[in-house]
């Protein structure tokens, strides 16, 4: 049946996009809602099918993947959460699978996060991650989350001396001296790693400008696709790794699956993701191929 | 009654049927997951509504219409009112409070940390920024903004001279020929690996010539002609595969927050897939 209503969808694509060459060649124009329609059916079809395709983890990934796993267990690692609902579909996840990734580890791991937003998704990501499939973790020892302070890069220059100084409580209002996992831990200098997971400001960049570089803080990243070509100059000697966009993201889960496979449950909304954009990404292609083919037949009429 | 108003009142009113509708199935126990989980009326209304604002933003690529306007206007209004009160908790509660009162340390049920002086200056700051709120006023604002952003050309100066401009620099210093060991050994070893040799060495020759060619073409003290000239349009090749590799990267970008929406859609709301 998916096969049968994937043959069906892919034939209305194709012969659309063959209908909208025609149309283009005689010189007519196309209406932009058509253009949105053949973007929404590109993106509903794989999703409707679950087509999903073979990713693997690049170096640029490989070494976010590599560092997680090579860390001894027990090892401090922070995750900032600089993000909100807005970018959410495209980078969540690659939090929670750094957050899994951290948890399989027996990592300690501490939550924050730049933007007011990602407090509530970094808690979001605690009851998803942690609560669900780890139950045996235990707040305060294997797991802090300690949410949002105004300030943006302020706060970096704070805590890379002093956590405390900007950090009374945790997000539960815990004091933060009493959590055990805070047990000699004075800064940003204390941890293991770094992992930055945002797209705009304040995020990766701020991260690298104010604790990785003056603290010599081993710093990897996830980041929403329009700000990876930015970010990729401080690859690899500033960040130890990138991942970009929702491609990283698909590349890091077939990774874990990869090392992991006893992780058959684990959910992979990236991989998943891959498919609708592969689809997406080549009706586009057919879109600029027409558009330069009228284009130039028309451009051509058009000459005396 | 014309038509225009008319027409308006029936989609109005087949927005709200789909709308009750919706939320009636959802409450009633049909779930996007397929476990048959019942939910609460309040679950089923938030579902409900959440794909209402959805497809109101998604009706502005139709034109411009009044539920875009609202589901526009909701979400500045709820994100402002988001901020303020993280703000509020995080920031007054979660800092300021532990360190000024012990009485409103207990109020706020908040570990109070001993009485720190400096926590006053900014809320001075704070206040004298709301003071713009005051046309006779307004000017003491402009002390605190000037504070603001004095620190911050302060510290972002110091920083990004580091980290931005001497550390970038050094990382363009990459060796041409990575882990050279000879011809024989580069050709019997060659692989196409991203990790290998030949990949390697690749890669740092197109940063070498990107980067040169690109400070090239934004040289504008000598005529870009000759030689000069021709590393001047290697370097405007290599600004416009920059820009079309950013622009392949903001399209996977917008349809990965697309396929976000959707899968919302299908999953949560219409319960079509898993």
């Amino acid at each position: 049946m998916n096969n049968l209503g994937l043959i069906i969808s892919a034939l209305v694509i194709g012969l659309g996009l063959l209908w909208l060459l025609i149309r283009s060649l005689k010189g007519k124009e196309v209406e932009r809602r058509v253009i949105f329609l053949f973007i929404g059916l590109s993106v509903s079809v794989p999703l409707l099918f679950n087509i999903t395709f073979s990713e693997k983890a690049t170096p640029i990934v490989r070494a976010v993947f590599d560092k997680i796993e090579s860390l001894p267990p027990g090892s401090k690692v922070l995750i900032s959460f600089d993000y909100g609902p807005s970018m959410a579909p495209e980078v969540e996840p690659m939090s929670d699978i750094i957050l899994r990734h951290c948890m399989i580890k027996n990592h300690r791991v501490y939550l924050m996060g730049l933007w007011a937003t990602g407090q509530s998704l970094s808690a979001s990501a605690v009851d998803k991650i942690i609560k669900a499939e780890f139950p045996d973790k235990i707040n305060g020892l294997d797991y802090v989350n300690i949410g949002y302070k105004a300030g943006n890069q302020g706060v970096l220059n704070v805590i890379i001396t002093d956590f405390r100084k900007m950090y009374a409580t945790d997000v539960d209002g815990v004091d933060l001296d009493s959590l055990p996992i805070f047990d000699g831990i004075k800064s940003l200098k204390d941890m293991n790693l770094l992992v930055s997971v945002g797209g705009g400001f304040p995020g990766i960049k701020e991260w690298v400008l104010f604790a990785a570089d003056p603290g010599h803080i081993p710093l990897a990243g996830g980041c929403a696709a329009v700000s990876a070509p930015l970010l990729y100059p401080y690859y690899p000697r500033q960040i130890l790794g990138l991942l970009g966009g929702i491609k990283g993201a698909a590349e890091y889960e077939s990774a874990l699956m990869k090392k992991y496979p006893e992780l058959t449950d684990m959910p992979i909304p990236g991989i998943r993701m891959m498919g609708p954009q592969t689809l997406a990404h080549m009706v586009i292609m057919a879109f600029i191929v027409i558009g330069n083919l009228s284009f130039f037949f028309a451009g051509r009429k058009k000459q005396p | 009654m014309n038509g225009s108003r008319r027409l308006s009142l029936i989609i109005l009113a087949a927005v709200l049927v789909v709308f009750v509708v919706s939320w009636i199935l959802h409450t009633t126990g049909f779930q996007g997951d397929g476990a048959g989980t019942w939910l609460s009326v309040r679950d089923g209304f938030l579902v409900t509504l959440a794909a209402f604002l959805t497809l109101a933003i998604f009706s502005f690529l139709y034109k411009d219409n009044p539920y875009y306007k609202f589901a526009e206007h909701l979400f500045v209004g709820v994100s402002a009112a988001y901020w303020m009160c993280v703000g509020f908790w995080s920031t007054f509660v979660g800092n300021f409070i532990p360190r000024v009162s012990h009485t409103l340390s207990d109020f706020f049920q908040v570990p109070y940390k001993g009485f720190n002086v400096f926590y006053f200056v900014p809320l001075i700051l704070g206040i004298m920024l709301l003071l713009r709120l005051s046309s006779k006023v307004g000017w003491i604002s402009r002390w605190a903004l000037a504070f603001i952003v004095g620190t911050t050309a302060g510290l972002n100066l110091i920083r990004y001279l580091r980290t931005d401009f001497i550390t970038q620099v050094s990382n363009t210093f990459v060796p041409l020929l990575v882990d050279w060991k000879g011809i024989g050994p580069f050709f019997s070893d060659l692989s196409l690996s991203a990790s290998g040799q030949f990949m390697l060495t690749l890669s740092n020759w197109v940063i070498f010539i990107g980067v040169f060619s690109g400070l090239i073409y934004f040289f504008f003290s000598k005529e870009h002609k000759g030689l000069f000239g021709t590393a001047s349009r290697v370097g405007i090749w290599v600004l416009m595969i920059t820009f079309g590799a950013s622009f392949g990267y903001t399209v996977m970008g917008r349809v990965s927050l697309l396929v976000g929406r959707l899968t919302f859609l299908f999953q949560d709301w219409l319960g079509l897939i898993n």
